[in-house]
């Protein structure tokens, strides 16, 4: 998600100031108040990595070595597959929602705007699961057909295809999102220089609008791959061999820590090789921002006659993407309505999703800001590696930090195990990159000449950082807050294994139920937590539209 | 109440006999009986030999149990510890597997004191590194020898076998093999259900692993497979598949049919049970173990003590229609007697061997 937002950075680029080279270098150098805290947060991600190197160099076990590297071998490669398929079909169904939701005359197109970014809160488990329900080999479809067309059995959905399927609809929007605000971002000027070229609409597209979405795309795509490399609820409903699904059956197999800590550190170097490779992408790509310092409104297309198409392609987006899940849901709803939880205890968990998401996120939040500040405002080689060691999170299989922080925290800080605050403190870990990105583009928008104002006035750093620079950069603090909000509320792996004995959430309730196959009862909890995350996100959607529109 | 500690010291020291297996567990095993002995002489100086009705081993207060079988499950039985034993438990739910896993993460501070299991294999990889209590006799003696850990760490606290369940109106109960490895035959081709990603369907194998060997399990599952059997998520949906008819019999733990009975009233369907010994009717079970380092040994007894009680074990014949084991508890009258099930002979604490089932099933292609 920062990516996201650091892509529609390139709006707002920062201001260059006419330093001295020794006013530049007293700049730079990070203040303690700062650097202490950032130094003890970047130890804190660092942690589960050190958990699993220990783990995986305990040499009490025996592997059954060709088995294990064959398998590694297996895995990689359908992680690799199912990386680059789904990032390469969300980018295909995103990039032209984004193109119709800013740039046409598309019918209620403030609404489809915002109805396209809303897969995002439907948690990929309860997705893939659906999913299964409905397209399953006898599924609710297979239902339909076989009276009319006698079909006893669709052709099964498990396996690469179910996960592509699964991971494509529910992570396109991150795509969306990046690319649409690229699109609101993109001075029009050079579009309208192709044209005056004697380009067509259609190469015009091609050869000018494109390349220079082609960053935002990238980000958006890589944030696509990483979840799909590090979900696990969606591989392992559809049975599909990739590495979170062969870390958990190393562990639940044959209880070997050791085996599965390998594995996931092979999955941590594998992800760290698919960030790299956008970070190296986006390095040679810069030139192909644009600055907005002359953007004219942008000239919208008249869809024409294509309007109805325009329509239909998001109606179908939205149908498959939200609307087959919440109708499942809603079937087993009814369906199972007399097996369900009673309602106080739906409203506990739902109480307790809703503020351990709020707490984690105004925590996260603020573990993250001294990071971002000396990453924006103190570049140098010791900040810029304290930044990019903080997405460490994204690269940790979410069952190998909570292992972590079981040992951790069972063995070194009893008082902390099984309380929120440790939990907490592994959601942090775990979203600290949400978080940093969306502060460090609030940060990029704002004039240092500004907090040089305030510190010449003779306010400290901290009074600074209180009241010249947290009040600037408050849109990207709570853009950071709902979308670790958003993802806390459906964490499972950590929630499960963290939280203090029988501290329920939605997420644990959904869990509990679809254990012993009692769908009816997982459908309200999962309701309930798409209506509780639609909130944040509209609200995150509404701010954007109205920031750029 | 020095007895309290003193039986609380001997069960934590249970866990460095398990190293030293038989040899010591009569020792360690011993000296706990002696010592729980001692304090229910104490308390009913009249009969020491039998613990009497309302006197319940160990103490009450407060117990945190780690339960590897879900809430659904389980809960009922938690209430009945909580009011019987005036215990105030706290339940952690989770997968078997995880929360072994967390159990082994948590070291010596781990909050639990209880473990329940789904199965034999976690409770025996728990056993293994050290981390289960031994139990007293007067525990282990409640439960037939076959059904408990030989070094007297985990207790079975109810049983499932392994049965083929099928569709009355699409197969005839004459009709149905000997032997679950007939289920290779041209003659079933299609018709047979499995769910290879379950725990049960996994501890099946390993006990096909151990009695029949790797090859003769290797080429079964080749076998199954080149015959079409058709793949399903868990026991349950394979029972829901065979009641509706979209299937005709299916590898599955006898209890699933009977919770479906209970649902929807009278199926179509029964239980099949191999005969003869045959490696299809194993009998499992799921269990449970006092954690070495336990912090309240005396309550996790107590709420063992009445697992395997009256009380517990009605639980488990009637709410989860499996197979009590203690107590004089009968299971539900349409269920064949335990003894009647001729299960083929093998060491329950041998299923350990996970690892090997799950790199096999990936073999040939099932995981």
């Amino acid at each position: 998600m920062q990516l996201i937002r650091r892509a529609s950075a390139t709006e707002f680029p920062p201001v260059p100031t006419p330093w001295t080279r020794a006013q530049d270098r007293a700049r730079r150098m990070p203040p303690p108040v700062l650097l202490i805290p950032a130094l003890a947060v970047a130890l804190l991600v660092l942690s589960p990595l050190v958990y699993l190197l220990v783990r995986a160099t305990d040499s009490g076990s025996a592997l059954p070595e060709s088995l294990f590297r064959a398998r590694t071998m297996s895995v990689t490669s359908n992680t690799a597959l199912l990386a680059t398929t789904v990032a390469i079909s969300a980018s295909s169904i995103a990039v032209p929602l984004a193109w119709l939701t800013t740039r046409t005359n598309l019918p209620h197109r403030r609404l489809w705007s915002v109805l396209a970014g809303l897969p995002l809160v439907i948690p990929s488990y309860v997705g893939a699961l659906t999913i299964i329900a409905a397209l399953g080999p006898r599924g609710i479809v297979q239902g339909w057909l076989e009276g009319p067309f006698g079909i006893e059995r669709l052709p099964s959905i498990y396996g690469f295809a179910g996960s592509w399927l699964a991971l494509t609809l529910f992570t396109y929007p991150y795509v969306y999102l990046s690319v649409q605000a690229a699109f609101r971002g993109l001075d029009p000027a050079l579009e309208e220089a192709a044209r005056c070229l004697g380009m067509g609409p259609t190469r015009t597209f091609f050869q000018a609008v494109l390349p220079q979405l082609r960053p935002a795309i990238a980000a958006g795509a890589l944030l696509s791959a990483l979840y799909a490399v590090s979900d696990f609820g969606v591989v392992s409903l559809m049975r599909y061999d990739v590495f979170t699904r062969a870390i958990y059956i190393q562990y639940q197999s044959s209880f070997d820590r050791s085996a599965a800590a390998a594995l996931a550190l092979v999955l941590v170097t594998f992800t760290i090789v698919m960030v790299a490779g956008e970070w190296w992408m986006r390095g040679r790509s810069r030139h192909y921002r644009v600055a907005t310092g002359a953007a004219r409104p942008q000239r919208r297309h008249d869809l024409g006659r294509w309007k109805w198409l325009g329509v239909g392609y998001c109606g179908a987006v939205f149908t498959c993407s939200v609307g087959l899940p919440m109708f499942v849901l809603l079937y087993w709803l009814m369906r199972g309505a007399s097996t369900g939880d009673a309602i106080h205890r739906l409203f506990n968990q739902a109480w307790n999703s809703v503020s351990l998401g709020l707490a984690a996120a105004v925590f996260t939040v603020a573990l993250a800001l001294p990071t971002a500040i000396l990453s924006v405002r103190y570049r140098g080689k010791l900040t810029t590696t304290l930044e990019r060691q903080a997405y460490l999170g994204f690269a940790l299989p979410g069952i190998a930090i909570a292992l972590a922080f079981v040992y951790m925290g069972a063995r070194y800080i009893p008082s902390l195990y099984q309380t929120v605050w440790l939990l907490l403190i592994g959601y942090a870990v775990r979203f600290l990159p949400q978080a940093l990105g969306a502060e460090r583009v609030s940060l990029l928008q704002i004039s240092p000449r500004i907090e040089e104002a305030s510190r010449t006035l003779g306010e400290g750093i901290l009074g600074t950082l209180r009241r010249v620079t947290t009040p600037l950069a408050t849109p990207g603090l709570l853009a950071g807050f709902g979308l670790v909000a958003l993802t806390v509320m459906k964490e499972l792996p950590l929630t499960m294994m963290l939280a203090p004995i029988e501290f329920e959430t939605l997420a644990t309730g959904i869990w509990q139920a679809t254990q012993t196959g009692a769908y009816g009862r997982a459908a309200a909890p999962a309701l309930i937590l798409i209506v509780v995350s639609a909130a944040p996100s509209l609200i995150l959607s509404q701010r954007g539209f109205e920031q750029t529109s | 109440m020095t007895c309290i500690t003193e039986t609380t010291r001997l069960l934590t020291r249970g866990s460095i006999a398990a190293d030293r297996r038989q040899v010591l567990k009569l020792a360690a095993g011993g000296a706990v009986a002696l010592a729980m002995s001692k304090s229910s002489t104490m308390a009913q100086e009249a009969s020491p030999e039998a613990t009497p009705a309302g006197e319940l081993l160990g103490a009450p207060g407060e117990l945190t149990i780690y339960s590897g079988r879900s809430e659904d499950l389980i809960a009922g039985v938690i209430d009945i510890i909580e009011t019987d034993g005036e215990i105030d438990a706290q339940v952690s739910y989770g997968g078997t597997g995880e929360v072994a896993i967390r159990i082994l993460e948590e070291g010596a501070n781990s909050p639990a004191s209880l473990f329940i299991s789904q199965d034999a294999g976690a409770l025996g990889q728990l056993a293994a590194e050290g981390r289960l209590a031994v139990l007293p006799d007067e525990i282990l003696s409640r439960v037939d020898s076959r059904f408990v850990s030989p070094d007297g760490l985990w207790i079975g606290l109810s049983a499932r076998a392994r049965v083929l369940v099928y569709n009355t109106e699409l197969v005839a109960e004459e009709d149905l093999p000997p032997s679950m490895l007939d289920l290779t035959d041209g003659s079933w081709n299609g018709m047979v259900a499995w769910a290879p990603t379950n725990a049960s369907f996994q501890s099946h194998v390993t006990a096909m692993r151990m009695l029949l060997g790797e090859e003769v399990t290797r080429s079964w599952l080749q076998g199954m497979i080149d015959n079409g059997a058709v793949v399903f998520d868990g026991n349950g949906p394979i029972v829901a598949a065979v009641v509706a008819g979209e299937i005709a019999v299916g590898l599955v733990n006898h209890y699933y049919l009977w919770e479906t009975i209970a649902e929807a009233g009278p199926v179509p369907a029964e239980n099949y049970y191999f005969p003869e010994g045959d490696i299809g009717s194993l009998v499992n079970i799921a269990g449970a173990g006092i954690l070495a380092d336990s912090p309240n040994p005396e309550q996790a007894l107590r709420a063992l003590d009445i697992l395997l009680g009256v009380g517990g074990q009605t639980y488990f014949a009637e709410n989860t229609s499996e197979y009590p084991l203690s107590a004089g508890v009968q299971p539900i009258s349409e269920l064949p007697p335990l003894d009647d099930i001729q299960t083929p002979d093998i060491d329950l604490s041998d299923l350990d061997d996970l690892e090997g089932t799950v790199a096999l099933l990936m073999e040939v292609g099932l995981l």
